[in-house]
């Protein structure tokens, strides 16, 4: 079987091009890969177009690469938090721009692009200011959206444990956005706790096989981390 | 009215504990539900684990269990509203794709939302109050309210400034169509339907004065509770 690479944070985002569409794992905290985000900010790419959840709170992690002023478009399905004030005064200062996408339809629009499909309808948001300048078309009598995949030019995700193939499990709650992101980028890059020899990982337990993976970067313990 | 219609102008209105623990006695035992974020969240204090109600969260989590103790907290175990919590028992985690598609899918049996309004043909708006300088933020409320089999609405019934929020059309940006069936509030709770909305039992107030504070035509509906309640 093919092996991954096995990088460092800094390395393994080094050619991250200005223009890139970045897929973010995570949902809050969890999930997020941390340790990722600050070698992009340290690499410095600009104008980047980031699909993730969130857009980011407190100031680490994605709040950190939008305060550095290397994003200039967001598609999240919630970027308003208590502690969203970076992305808050970069939208209000219309230095960013913002897509809402329903929750659901970010998933799926994804999913659609790891797994090939053109376009799909959808009827979450029929109806709504969402659905707004979109086809729509009544199927069983149910309005239906027409919705486009999303595809990445990178990925970087967060896994508790791979092994040298890139097969991937995670852990609780922090799974989330990962396994689809990991199959809509051309590249995908995964900080991990830990990683094992080849088939240290129960074939029945890979959540994300290694087909999608390219580049797993060992950060340690990551998990537990004390949260406000 | 009929005789059986839950009429009970004699107390206050619905305290929030109050009203989240009779939003509780309505599930059916054996129903998989999500709690949205806001007041529907506290249902989950006052549901029975013997009745066997699996709780959903849509950041991938079946077997939801209680806010985390201080000593139990774990940032890769949070709720949707990004709040830790616990495991139960036969718990299970799937990534988001999967877990919207079991809500778009029609596999949940019920959703509660909190609203901003809601209209008398049950058309919810929950996600944005369309003020001009607001930061729009939906996540997965739409996908809940076009795919749970039924969505409850928990809410004050009047807006601060003594406004119903049960109204003839929503002024709101709406959330999704025609997709309430229940809206439980501190003075009242009400059905929606085909026939319109029907108020099932009231608090702190009497029918009669509920009529007049709000614009839409009630009609009393029996007092139905579910066999567990």
């Amino acid at each position: 079987m093919r092996s991954v690479s096995v990088s460092t944070p800094d390395d393994a985002v080094a050619e991250v091009e200005n223009g890139s569409t970045v897929l973010v794992g995570g949902f809050g905290p969890a999930g997020q890969p941390f340790e990722l985000l600050d070698a992009l900010c340290r690499q410095g790419a600009r104008e980047l177009t980031i699909v993730s959840n969130n857009a980011g709170s407190g100031d680490s992690g994605l709040a950190a690469l939008l305060a550095a002023g290397q994003v200039g478009r967001v598609i999240c399905s919630f970027p308003r938090q208590a502690d969203s004030w970076v992305f808050d005064r970069l939208y209000r200062a219309g230095r960013v721009e913002l897509e809402v996408v329903p929750q659901g339809t970010l998933a799926e629009r994804l999913r659609a692009a790891g797994a090939g499909i053109g376009a799909f309808y959808c009827p979450t948001g029929a109806g709504t200011l969402l659905a707004r300048g979109k086809e729509s078309r009544v199927i069983d009598g149910r309005d239906h959206v027409l919705e486009f995949p999303i595809h990445g030019d990178v990925a970087l995700i967060k896994a508790a444990r791979a092994d040298t193939v890139g097969n991937l499990v995670y852990r609780k709650t922090a799974r989330n956005f990962a396994p689809v992101m990991a199959a809509a980028a051309r590249r995908t890059v995964v900080q991990v706790g830990s990683l094992g020899e080849v088939g240290s990982i129960d074939p029945e337990a890979v959540v994300t096989p290694g087909i999608y993976v390219d580049c797993v970067v060992p950060v340690g313990d990551q998990a537990q981390r004390v949260i406000a | 009215m009929t005789a059986d219609f839950g009429e009970r102008p004699e107390r206050g209105p619905l305290n929030r504990q109050e009203l989240a623990r009779l939003v509780a006695s309505d599930i059916s035992p054996g129903s998989y539900v999500n709690l949205g974020i806001g007041r529907p969240t506290a249902v989950a204090e006052y549901l029975d684990v013997e009745d066997g109600i699996t709780i959903h969260t849509e950041n991938g989590m079946l077997g939801m269990g209680r806010i985390a103790d201080e000593h139990e907290r774990d940032e890769d175990l949070i709720n949707a509203g990004k709040v830790p919590v616990t495991e139960h028992p036969g718990a299970s985690y799937f990534h988001h794709a999967d877990s919207f598609a079991m809500i778009r899918g029609g596999h949940l049996d019920l959703c509660v939302l909190g609203a901003y309004q809601v209209s008398r043909c049950g058309d919810l708006a929950n996600w944005h109050k369309g003020e001009p300088d607001a930061i729009p933020a939906v996540g997965g409320a739409m996908d809940l309210a076009v795919g749970a089999r039924e969505v409850f609405v928990m809410m004050s019934l009047f807006t601060a400034s003594g406004e119903s929020k049960i109204v003839p059309r929503c002024t709101c940006p709406l959330t999704g169509r025609r997709c309430v069936t229940r809206v439980y509030t501190d003075f009242a709770v009400f059905h929606i339907g085909p026939g319109g909305v029907a108020v099932r039992e009231t608090y702190g107030i009497t029918l009669g004065a509920l009529e007049s504070r709000l614009d839409v035509d009630l009609t009393p509906v029996p007092l139905m509770k579910p066999a567990a309640g």
